[in-house]
């Protein structure tokens, strides 16, 4: 199976620039220097490359909203926030393989006319942050970054930028209020980041798989990477996937894999020898999916016909015996904790979600009580500056759709009938 | 009390204000080195920082504030941080923290009367392949069990 992000994850000294470089590193990089700037936006145009943060936007489109007018410097900031629970392939290959992240800013900064980038990454990353920095450091000593790359003429400076611990900046108008000094507020848009984004500059924000794809597709073609995929969906993903399996891990599939493969043939099955209950499929936000939905293609439309998405690529698996009503808690909690607090209707209904699960796993439930969390649901859903709203929304929704019953239970019965309290 | 910035900080910090077009950009940096040298970011810590940049305490303050990373309370030695999102919870994180908690006596969000140990729990850390997973100041630790944890704050210094 052919890889690109994985192939020397395994190989220590890959993440210095002499065994990256040994290996064909930086060369993309020389292709992409003697290309027309257009001829790269094209080959990633071609490649269906989808944005790998999430909401899986395809990035050749993203980069042509910059505006043509060069009169004013543009900027690329990297999405390195890795925040949303069941995710976590970005940390990987920051500290795996933190030059192909370093080619992917320089061929992309040369093709949008770019020399100021950021990589913004989560603050507990402190390990990873240190890599990077380092991998600057080497980058910059060898002429991959700084003034005059390569000798092309074209200057690029990249710096690491380390948030605080708030999942909101994961949001891209959120994350250019962070990288700016400020509380991490999602902005109304428009104007959109590529009009006016960090520093009231043109502004482009890719995560960091997306960026690292960049290099492969330059070396290789767009249509070669559209290829390995499927339709719409080009190349491949990191998938991590958690919770009750017997290989928990990140493992770089076919944009077109299936989901059931995912988990039973790449992640061992179920952990313990127990069935399966649910799956999360891309992250905490996405629409829960129960065992019999998971024969489908892992790409963004099949999901879709379903009800969910792929979003950062996180499959969390649970396992039979485990309380739906106390996993949706731990979830309804966490929304609560990183609601920014700006607009009402997520700032209250998080808060209200979190409040209402939880009295019913403690027993405490009412009746009309999940009639009452679909109504907070309803009065949050596409009502907020950003989406942080609907993440919550839509595991509420589909837990309580899924699971009905076992919420009933708990609020007949007046306990948890797995003897759990919150 | 006043607080001033150790040399090697401030050449960090004047090397910041070169990496970005506006000043108020270095704000997280600068409250970073600040956590760093004074071990939290106290009043004092965010009048210095105003006035090194420019700015009212408060534009500080507000953004200290908002970030759950940085403290405005001292913390201990080791700030022990244990994740207790739907990854690690479907791998027992609760009872991890319960155990914590009682072999330090202290609960979550408190610090020991020795100022060794501060209890946190942590919302995801972004290791869920590794679950369970605690953040010790910078280091995480993976794969956690009761047995490994005890060998781990048992051996801090």
């Amino acid at each position: 199976m052919e890889t690109i992000l994985t192939t020397h994850f395994a190989n220590e000294r890959y993440r210095h620039v002499d065994a990256y470089v040994e290996l064909g590193g930086y060369s993309a990089l020389r292709k992409a220097l003697a290309m027309e700037k257009a001829q790269i936006v094209d080959e990633v145009k071609k490649a269906n490359l989808r944005g790998r943060g999430g909401a899986g936007f395809p990035a050749g489109v993203k980069w042509g909203f910059l505006p043509k007018d060069l009169s004013r410097p543009r900027v690329l900031v990297i999405n390195a926030d890795e925040g949303e629970p069941g995710t976590f392939k970005d940390r990987e290959i920051m500290r795996r393989t933190p030059h192909l992240l370093l080619e992917g800013i320089a061929i992309s900064s040369f093709a949008m006319t770019i020399h100021t980038s950021y990589i913004y990454i989560r603050g507990e990353f402190v390990r990873e942050a240190k890599v990077l920095e380092e991998a600057v450091a080497e980058a910059y000593g060898k002429g991959y970054l700084g003034k005059n790359i390569l000798g092309s003429g074209f200057d690029i400076d990249v710096t690491v930028h380390r948030g605080a611990g708030a999942y909101i900046c994961g949001e891209e108008t959120s994350l250019i209020n962070s990288l700016e000094g400020k509380r991490g507020w999602p902005r109304i848009k428009p104007p959109f980041p590529a009009a006016v984004g960090a520093f009231g500059l043109p502004t482009i924000v890719n995560n960091v798989e997306t960026i690292a794809d960049i290099p492969w597709i330059v070396t290789n073609g767009g249509d070669k990477f559209a290829a390995l995929g499927v339709e719409k969906n080009g190349g491949t993903r990191l998938i991590g996937v958690s919770g009750a399996v017997n290989r928990p891990g990140v493992y770089e599939l076919p944009a077109g894999v299936n989901l059931r493969e995912i988990i039973y043939t790449h992640a061992g099955g179920i952990k313990d020898g127990k069935e399966l209950k649910a799956v999360i499929p891309g992250g905490s936000s996405t629409p829960v999916l129960r065992p019999d939905e998971i024969d489908v293609t892992y790409d963004i439309e099949s999901m879709g016909k379903i009800g969910t998405m792929p979003g950062s690529g996180g499959v969390i698996v649970i396992p039979e015996g485990t309380c739906m009503v106390r996993a949706l808690s731990v979830l309804m909690n966490f929304y609560a904790h990183e609601s920014c607090g700006q607009c009402t209707p997520c700032r209250e209904g998080t808060g209200w979600l979190s409040k209402i699960v939880r009295r019913i796993e403690n027993g405490e439930g009412r009746e009309g009580d999940v009639e009452l969390i679909l109504d907070v649901c309803d009065n949050m859903m596409g009502r907020t500056i950003c989406p942080l709203a609907d993440a919550a929304v839509m595991p509420a929704q589909s837990f309580l759709w899924k699971f009905r019953e076992e919420f009933d239970l708990h609020i007949k019965s007046k306990k948890c009938p797995y003897g759990y309290r919150f | 009390m006043s607080v001033t910035f150790s040399d090697s900080a401030r050449r960090e910090f004047d090397r910041l204000l070169t990496r970005y077009p506006d000043r108020e950009a270095v704000i997280l940096p600068a409250l970073y080195l600040a956590q760093g040298e004074f071990g939290y970011v106290s009043d004092e810590a965010i009048e210095y920082i105003a006035g090194l940049l420019g700015v009212t305490p408060s534009r500080i303050e507000g953004v200290a504030t908002f970030y759950t990373m940085f403290n405005r309370k001292p913390v201990g030695k080791y700030h022990v941080q244990i994740c207790r999102n739907i990854s690690c919870s479907l791998l027992g994180a609760e009872h991890l923290i319960e155990h914590v908690s009682k072999k330090l006596g202290v609960r979550p969000g408190e610090t020991t009367p020795d100022g060794k140990f501060t209890l946190t729990k942590a919302e995801c850390l972004g290791s869920c392949g590794t679950a369970p997973v605690m953040q010790v100041n910078d280091d995480y630790h993976e794969n956690l069990t009761e047995e490994k944890i005890d060998a781990l704050l048992d051996g801090l210094p």
